[in-house]
């Protein structure tokens, strides 16, 4: 078996991995840092971000405002000690990526622009057009190229963490274009891996969001935090769940039902003005604006297409000029995934998985409980994001904690010795797993696809906008039925060279992980909060549930539920309210 | 409209065939999907050994970019019922080496893309605590068209010059050299001028515009070399005329 080591491994090329790559070679430039992704960093998710990025930069608005429309965007699940970090190392984060090159949006004297966004209380949104992620993972991506420091383990698959003395000491991964797999030790791993939307049907995220690096830490011991709480962005297309920006709504955008009605007016989002009002209608949280359409559609008020029910985003007061320069993504996306072009018609659009506030549990240092072991962007909680997370607000997430965890990842590196000679036995032993279970086995009958589809749609039952124990309680029996079942998997690839098959089957059995925290934690919390709504619990119950779920895997079984207080500062637990 | 269409895929295992050879599959003809929805309709029903890269499915990844009847398109934005009556030829992108079906070996196109130096290089950077450098909308738009590349590799796929000469550096990587000249914030022209007049290709470009063509995203690489071309041949003049200073 090939060894390879360095010091600092990041797993994931994002726009979190790449940061903290450039944050380790910049404050330790005599380590050896390494960036392993199942992709080129290019092709990462950070790419199809739209909107844009938050951080307080115009006069008028203070970081205590960033952080209370944080926090009760969060319904006060959200470590406010996290957020003051956030909010205060925002600024010169995104002022750096400035620096690096990235296209910002300008106002005509030169200064960045900033646009409105739901759930902020001031402008302090800086935007690339609408593609601000894609500008903004190309403009890291070619900066990391200057430095000589960073190498990179492309098209790289993670199958396992080696963790031995209690340390997280390196990876194994099977490299795609040979099938070879290989340890990589490392002093320190950082796990920026993303989301896991495709956990269910009908998602934004790409098809290589798995929850990879989700299930590495959670099978090594770490606890995956506050996993219940999955967010809807209220307009996606339908079919193809393709996002559409909420910058359309903070252009002034409006959503209405099937008898041209602003109905967010009808749930404690404000009075319908012509023009944007902030926190307000249109501007309202992204839960809470995905929770108004299930009630328009069980009154009869939502329109039915071929894939289902949706509602009508209308941008076409815009106008032309506007739209082109400000909106053109999804001009493009609409003319040719819908046939439709928004500057004279309306946009279908339903609500449709995006963004796992949850993830790997970690401090405000990007650390796990387990030593060694880093986790930074959606892949990780560092809850920030609470119940529910502002658009706009992962997008600088991953610039602050991606740097923060590079630059305490790398000094806890330097401290460290070599890797246990131990770890290498357990790479061989990884290897043998893969191709007993996969590439040699005999027998088998189920099919990923099948499998995936019968997954998806136990998710999107039981753990969609409104959930309910029972339903719970019976997804979680299924999830653990297909995780058995998953035992059976069989693979019509058996070759090394690029075996997309077999990277699916692994990532299948993340996604079971991730599926199974996301129910059971969902089941346990019998309150409302933000994105989590029980019909049977219908209010918050901040006695019982102001604490974040820790989700611990059990051998066997339904992860086990603990939990743990959420951090006050000086925001003490108010309403959310909106519209005024 | 049919109910079904033929896709003939390119297939390649490199453990088991020596060369390349077509395979044809049935596959359900919808007027929403596109290419890449009917391979991994096969990828999951019919058979699970093709391989192919793939996954934004909205355009701006750049992973999933293959031949498709010949002309190299991402395979998320070019739709079934745009190429009746089939069978739809699916091939991976010309001119790269193919390492299994669809997929093609990259790394030559991502060396190209660092040889160019793609970051702001200045003498001197500005502390954080003096605020962005400013750039007005109209400086912006000097540079933005050529950072909208989204390395998807179609136009190294219909460059016929990169067909015949591999060691040429190719559109996508030229665009982006001259995104960064042409940023307000960047002082490397110069240096980025010394790389890429050392490469033949450029000279031996001679604007067939096909690059221009199938840009997904109407970069115009075609308009960047031409740029460069007349910047190179302006400096290579003047340092014949005024050999103490081409400033």
């Amino acid at each position: 078996m090939d060894i390879f080591s360095c010091d600092v491994l990041v797993v994931g090329g994002g726009g979190a991995g790449l940061r903290a790559a450039i944050a380790v070679a910049e404050t330790h430039p005599r380590l050896r840092v390494a960036v392993i992704s199942k992709v080129y960093p290019m092709r990462s998710h950070t790419v199809s971000a739209e909107g844009g990025a938050a951080a307080v930069i115009k006069d008028g608005d203070t970081l205590d405002a960033h952080a209370y429309d944080t926090i009760s965007g969060g319904d006060w699940l959200c470590d406010q000690d996290a957020v003051e970090v956030f909010v205060t190392e925002a600024p010169a984060e995104m002022l750096q990526l400035e620096h690096w090159g990235c296209p910002w949006s300008r106002e005509p004297d030169g200064h960045i622009a900033v646009r409105p966004f739901g759930g902020m209380k001031a402008q302090r949104t800086w935007f690339a057009a609408d593609k601000t992620g894609f500008h903004m993972l190309h403009t890291l991506f070619q900066t990391t190229l200057k430095y000589d420091a960073i190498h990179r383990y492309d098209e790289y698959f993670v199958t396992k963490l080696l963790v031995d003395e209690g340390r997280c000491q390196g990876v194994v991964a099977i490299e795609l274009a040979t099938g070879r797999v290989q340890a990589i030790t490392a002093k320190a791993v950082i796990l920026c891996t993303g989301g896991c939307g495709r956990v269910f049907p009908f998602t934004t995220n790409a098809n290589i969001k798995n929850g990879d690096g989700m299930a590495l830490a959670y099978r090594a011991g770490a606890p995956l935090k506050d996993m219940e709480f999955v967010q809807y962005h209220p307009t996606g297309l339908p079919f193809t769940g393709i996002l559409i920006t909420e910058a359309t709504r903070s252009e002034g955008g409006w959503m209405l039902n099937k008898d041209g009605y602003r109905y967010l007016q009808d749930y404690d989002l404000g009075r319908p003005e012509p023009k944007p009002v902030l926190r307000s209608m249109e501007l309202g949280p992204r839960d809470r604006l995905s929770q108004a359409f299930v009630k328009e559609q069980e009154k009869g008020r939502t329109l039915e297409g071929p894939y289902g029910h949706y509602v009508h985003l209308d941008i076409r007061h815009l106008g032309e000029k506007l739209i082109d320069k400000k909106l053109p993504f999804v001009r493009e996306l609409c003319l040719k995934y819908e046939n439709i072009d928004p500057i004279t018609e309306m946009i279908p659009v339903r609500p449709v998985v995006h963004y796992m506030m949850g993830g790997i549990h970690t401090d405000i240092h990007g650390a796990t409980p387990l030593p060694g072991l880093y986790a930074a962007g959606e892949a990780a909680c560092v809850s920030i994001n609470g119940a529910n997370r502002l658009g706009s607000n992962s997008l600088t997430e991953i610039l602050v904690f991606g740097a923060r965890a590079g630059k305490v990842a790398a000094a806890f590196a330097s401290e460290q010795g070599e890797p246990s000679p131990s770890v290498i036995a357990q790479a061989q032993d990884e290897h043998r797993r893969l191709e007993e279970q996969f590439l040699r086995k005999d027998g088998g009958k189920e099919r990923i696809a099948t499998l995936r589809a019968e997954m998806q749609k136990t998710t999107e039952e039981s753990a969609g906008i409104y959930r309910t124990g029972s339903v719970l309680q019976q997804a979680a029996q299924s999830l653990r039925d297909l995780q058995e079942r998953f035992q059976d998997v069989s693979l019509d690839d058996r070759s090394y060279t690029f075996n997309t098959e077999l990277i699916a089957a692994l990532e299948l059995s993340y996604m079971l992980d991730a599926a199974e925290a996301i129910v059971q934690s969902a089941l346990q919390r019998r309150e409302s909060r933000g994105s989590h709504q029980r019909t049977e619990y219908p209010q918050r119950d901040d006695t019982q549930f102001l604490a974040h779920s820790l989700a611990y895997r059990v051998e066997e079984a339904s992860p086990r539920i603990e939990y743990l207080p959420v951090t006050i500062t000086r925001w003490p637990p108010g309403q959310r309210v909106y519209g005024t | 409209m049919p109910s079904t269409v033929t896709l003939a895929v390119t297939r390649y295992r490199p453990e088991q065939e020596a060369e390349p050879t077509l395979q044809t599959y049935e596959v359900p003809l919808r007027r929403d999907w596109v290419v890449l929805d009917a391979l991994n309709y096969i990828k999951d029903r019919l058979d699970g050994s093709l391989s192919f890269r793939w996954s934004c499915r909205m355009g701006v990844c750049g992973s999933c970019g293959m031949m498709v009847n010949g002309s190299p398109k991402l395979t998320c934005a070019a739709f079934l019922s745009d190429h009746p009556p089939g069978p739809i030829r699916v091939e991976p992108l010309h001119y790269f080496p193919v390492i299994r079906d669809l997929v093609v070996d990259t790394t030559d196109f991502m060396q190209k893309l660092k040889k160019v130096k793609p970051w702001v290089i200045r003498k001197e950077e500005k502390p954080l605590e003096e605020g962005e450098y400013l750039q007005t909308p109209e400086q912006l738009d000097a540079y933005k068209q050529f950072s909208m590349c989204i390395n998807c590799m179609l136009c190294y796929a219909a460059c016929p010059i990169y067909g015949l000469e591999p060691s040429f550096i190719g559109p996508a990587a030229i665009a982006l050299a001259q995104r960064y000249n042409l940023d307000s914030r960047d002082e490397a022209a110069r240096e980025r001028l010394a790389i890429l007049s050392q490469d033949d290709g450029i000279w031996q470009c001679t604007f067939v515009g096909e690059c221009t063509k199938v840009c997904p995203k109407h970069v115009d690489p075609a308009g960047a070399i031409q740029q460069y071309k007349l910047t190179a041949a302006a400096h290579w003049f003047k340092s014949l005329v005024l050999p103490w200073g081409t400033k």
